[in-house]
């Protein structure tokens, strides 16, 4: 065990540096129920947990309250398994002294690990600077600000509420940056038009880095019988925040936008959004998330879930040589454009291996019924790809039951694509260059004989 | 008095009180909710579904298999039972291995079909309250059906579902045909043969009349005469005989009786059954036959087939099930004659091996004790009615005709198809739409 958490029985050195707060691993656990305890974060350091962003504190007073009913909802795939997670449930809800208490004991044993301790509160200074010195003095590495929370706080001016202008996400990280030292992650709610907006105004505001994403609105059920959304509080609901394996896609492309633009690259980024194993967090990581939170994977299998994410990221890191984490961050955001520039004269077919198939026909109604009529069904039920039909949509690749069984072909340079009777061209062409683009460089074309 | 399993000859009670219970409950206990949303996780809904070409009474698998995933068992079972009324026995007794499940592209993938049949059950048992079908108005056509099987049954629905007036006659006490007396008793518990016959009929416009057959009361004439059309589905009634010497010594019996009569007793251990049974055959009604008669304390059960075991009827999975309960299956053997003084001692088989000119005795010829004999080696049509046949039973087009106008046949009795279940339905079903076109004037 001790050398599993240590990264020692493998090669790749898991250690990982985010804002300078150094945690054996990348694999932190996000602000949510997780982290809302003591007795739960040491749990979760044991089994194996990088770091932690301790549940969002609020101001001294009287504590959040929260409903006693069903806080949770949730969409399912095969088998039951859950895919995507929406709550209602608050901030936490136990005195802002215990949290503060647990919180400094809680770093004084555990030393070695990341505790990031998340923050809101009212949208003015002196609350603001009164709970960073609080914080300041259990020893904790770091501060989240949840600027989105989409539920509740956000009705009271907090959350989402800040978090969706970004005026405000400047103004709250300035006066944070002014009283406190601490490195200062600015957590980013999806429920925006453009990520890159608040992501600018936490860079504005100074903050030394974002996390992202927070919860999406999100009514995942409704109960037919009731006639009311679920979770369903006394026969009523209320949109609550989802995340889960589901918004993963939302969440590296909010990732990767943020990664890429002129703006605000190079601001670091802790990945949040439906990580579940080791590839979720390298996917985000290669898209130029310094490290990952990991929620919804804990709740539903328990904190023992990382100890498949350290051993899987390890293994894949010594089969691909990278030495570090930081040898492979970032490394696909490059790749991350715009579809303008995409290579129009890339041609793939698809192939099916006939050795694999098992003959289901998925391929064949999904691409006859709704895409290009480019699978062809022998009376003893084998599926080949008709070549002068197919766009390479991936469709049936996507559609297909047996991984692999359907793969991509790339056609080679001269190589003629029998759906346009065209060659490939040694060269590369994008919409920019496209003779079908009224405003395509003339030149381009014709250089090319077009 | 108890008796053991080795107490000679034939006796009942071999075995303890709680034994009959468990050695004759579901073969395959049904599904509960939770078991049967996830088999049905696993279906592909694959694209002109191989599985349902398989099936005889083309049901759409892959729908109904999804209204279970999709929380609607009910709505699943009406897309079963439109196909195939009788859903619920061939849920039971299909050999799915040899039909839907053996080309269930999981099979393909994974060796593990889709449990196909299981699924089945567990639909039509959600729909055996409330009958989900309803009449056409009536038509004032009135249509006779011989023999209330799988067959008769099929077309009696479908027929009484098209607005006829339909009258079942059947040989027996009771109506259900093979659903009733020829299914192993494991395959079939609670009474669930009467349950459907009775569920079936409570569609109305059907009259079931016991203890007549063809030739017992009835003529194909004057059914004929009284009614618009007549289906016959009433089966095999002869049993083919051993023809070896001593083949009508006491303890020699036909192993269809030996599974009605265990289908019909109230108690089990009063059953008689021998301490050493050989039973003769290959097919379903063997392995049912020997399954069931160690399962009721035979010391010890052959099963003896002249070919090998890849020219059994018996599927492979029903092979299996027989080992495993016990059965000694031995192949390549034939009977030569039965020993004993009055009642059966012995069996005595030759060898047989397959050569040029067919199967051929070695020469070599073994006995084996026996105390009891099941002949289970294949049942006849007995008397034709005159019809024209196909081999040894009557003749059918694609639609159930017969070589007599106005006579239409399924089941058993009549050519083609294998002789399952499953077949009987479909051939009683397109029948009844064949008549129905008929007598309304398209056909």
């Amino acid at each position: 065990m001790k050398d599993l958490l240590n990264g020692t029985r493998y090669g790749a050195d898991l250690h990982s540096n985010f804002l300078g707060i150094e945690s054996p691993n990348p694999f932190w656990l996000a602000s949510a129920p997780p982290t809302d305890k003591e007795v739960n974060v040491r749990r979760a350091y044991e089994a194996g947990w990088g770091g932690v962003v301790w549940k969002t504190l609020g101001e001294a007073g009287p504590p959040v309250v929260n409903v006693s009913g069903p806080r949770y909802g949730a969409i399912f795939g095969a088998d039951r398994r859950l895919l995507g997670l929406n709550n209602i449930e608050l901030i936490t809800d136990r005195p802002l002294e215990v949290n503060l208490e647990e919180i400094a004991r809680v770093k004084r044993d555990y030393p070695d690990r990341a505790l990031i301790v998340s923050l809101m509160v009212p949208c003015e200074e002196e609350p603001w600077r009164k709970i960073l010195k609080e914080v300041e003095l259990t020893g904790a590495d770091g501060v989240e600000l949840n600027f989105g929370c989409p539920h509740g706080m956000a009705e009271r001016g907090m959350g989402a509420a800040v978090g969706q202008v970004p005026e405000y996400i400047e103004m709250v990280t300035g006066w944070v940056k002014k009283h406190s030292n601490l490195p200062c992650i600015v957590k980013l709610t999806p429920n925006i038009s453009n990520i890159l907006m608040p992501a600018q105004a936490a860079m504005r505001g100074g903050a030394d880095a974002v996390s992202l994403i927070n919860t999406i609105n999100s009514i995942t059920s409704v109960n037919l019988d009731a006639m009311s959304p679920e979770p369903m509080i006394d026969g009523m609901g209320t949109h609550g925040g989802y995340c889960g394996p589901a918004v993963k896609p939302i969440a590296m492309n909010m990732v990767a936008e943020i990664a890429r633009s002129q703006d605000t690259k190079g601001l670091p980024i802790s990945a949040i959004g439906g990580v579940t194993t080791w590839r979720d967090a390298a996917e985000f990581m290669a898209l130029g998330a310094g490290n990952v939170q990991v929620c919804t994977a804990a709740m539903t299998y328990g904190f023992k879930v990382v100890q498949e994410m350290i051993s899987g990221l390890s293994q894949w890191m010594d089969e691909k040589g990278y030495e570090s984490t930081s040898d492979f961050i970032g490394l696909a955001a490059p790749k991350v454009t715009d579809w303008q520039h995409l290579n129009l004269d890339f041609v793939t077919k698809a192939e099916i291996n006939q050795d694999d198939c098992i003959s289901c026909g998925r391929c064949f109604a999904a691409c006859e019924d709704t895409s290009h009529q480019a699978i062809e069904m022998s009376e003893d039920r084998v599926f080949t790809v008709k070549d002068d039909e197919c766009v390479a949509c991936n469709l049936c690749v996507n559609v297909c039951p047996v991984e692999g069984c359907i793969t991509m072909r790339q056609l080679g340079v001269d190589e003629i694509d029998e759906r346009t009777g065209m060659k490939v061209p040694a060269d590369k062409r994008t919409w920019l260059e496209h003779p079908n683009n009224p405003s395509a460089d003339p030149n381009t074309c014709i250089i090319r004989g077009q | 008095m108890t008796n053991s399993q080795s107490t000679p000859g034939i006796v009942p009670n071999r075995l303890s009180g709680d034994a009959y219970g468990d050695n004759f409950s579901d073969l395959h206990p049904p599904l509960n909710d939770h078991e049967a949303l996830v088999a049905a996780d696993r279906c592909y809904f694959c694209h002109d579904a191989p599985c349902m070409e398989a099936c005889p009474t083309t049901i759409d698998i892959p729908l109904f298999i999804r209204q279970i995933a999709t929380g609607t068992p009910e709505a699943a079972a009406k897309t079963i039972l439109n196909q195939n009324i009788l859903g619920g026995m061939c849920a039971r007794v299909c050999p799915t291995e040899t039909l839907c499940e053996e080309v269930c592209v999981r099979e393909t993938a994974e060796g593990k079909p889709v449990v196909i049949g299981e699924l089945q059950r567990y639909a039509t048992d959600k729909a055996m309250g409330a009958h989900p079908f309803t009449r056409a108005a009536s038509t004032g056509k009135s249509v006779a059906v011989v023999g209330a099987g799988p067959a008769g049954l099929s077309a009696a629905h479908r027929l009484a579902m098209h607005g006829h007036d339909v009258v079942i006659y059947d040989a027996r006490p009771k109506a259900g045909g093979l659903n009733e007396f020829g299914i192993a008793s494991y395959k079939s518990t609670n009474d669930f043969a009467a349950r459907e016959v009775e569920w079936l009929l409570s569609i109305g416009g059907i009259t079931v009349k016991l203890g007549q057959a063809l030739g017992n009361g009835l003529t194909l004439d004057k059914l004929s005469a009284d009614h618009d059309a007549v289906f016959l589905g009433m089966g095999l009634a002869g049993v083919n005989a051993l023809g070896v010497e001593g083949d009508d010594k006491d303890g020699v019996l036909d192993a269809v009786d030996f599974i009605s009569d265990l289908r019909q007793a109230s108690d089990l251990s009063t059953l008689p059954v021998g301490r050493h049974v050989v039973v003769i055959g290959g097919g379903m009604t063997a392995v049912d036959a020997a399954v069931q008669a160690k399962l009721l304390g035979a010391e010890d059960v052959a099963l003896v087939y002249r070919r090998g075991r890849d020219r059994m009827g018996a599927s492979k999975f029903e092979q299996d099930l027989a080992a495993s309960k016990g059965v000694r299956i031995i192949t390549h053997a034939s009977p030569k004659a039965v020993h004993g003084n009055g009642a059966v001692r012995e069996v005595e088989f030759a060898y047989t091996a397959d050569g040029a000119d067919g199967l051929a005795e070695t020469g070599e010829v073994f006995r084996l004790p026996a105390d009891q004999v099941f002949k289970a080696i294949g049942q006849t049509l007995g008397d034709g009615q005159g019809l024209e046949l196909e081999g040894r039973k009557i003749s059918i087009s694609m639609t159930g005709r017969t070589s007599r106008a106005g006579v239409w046949a399924g089941g058993d009795c009549a050519s083609g198809g294998d002789d399952l279940t499953v077949t009987a339905v479909a051939e009683g079903r397109d029948a009844a739409e064949d008549i129905h076109a008929t007598l309304m004037g398209e056909g």
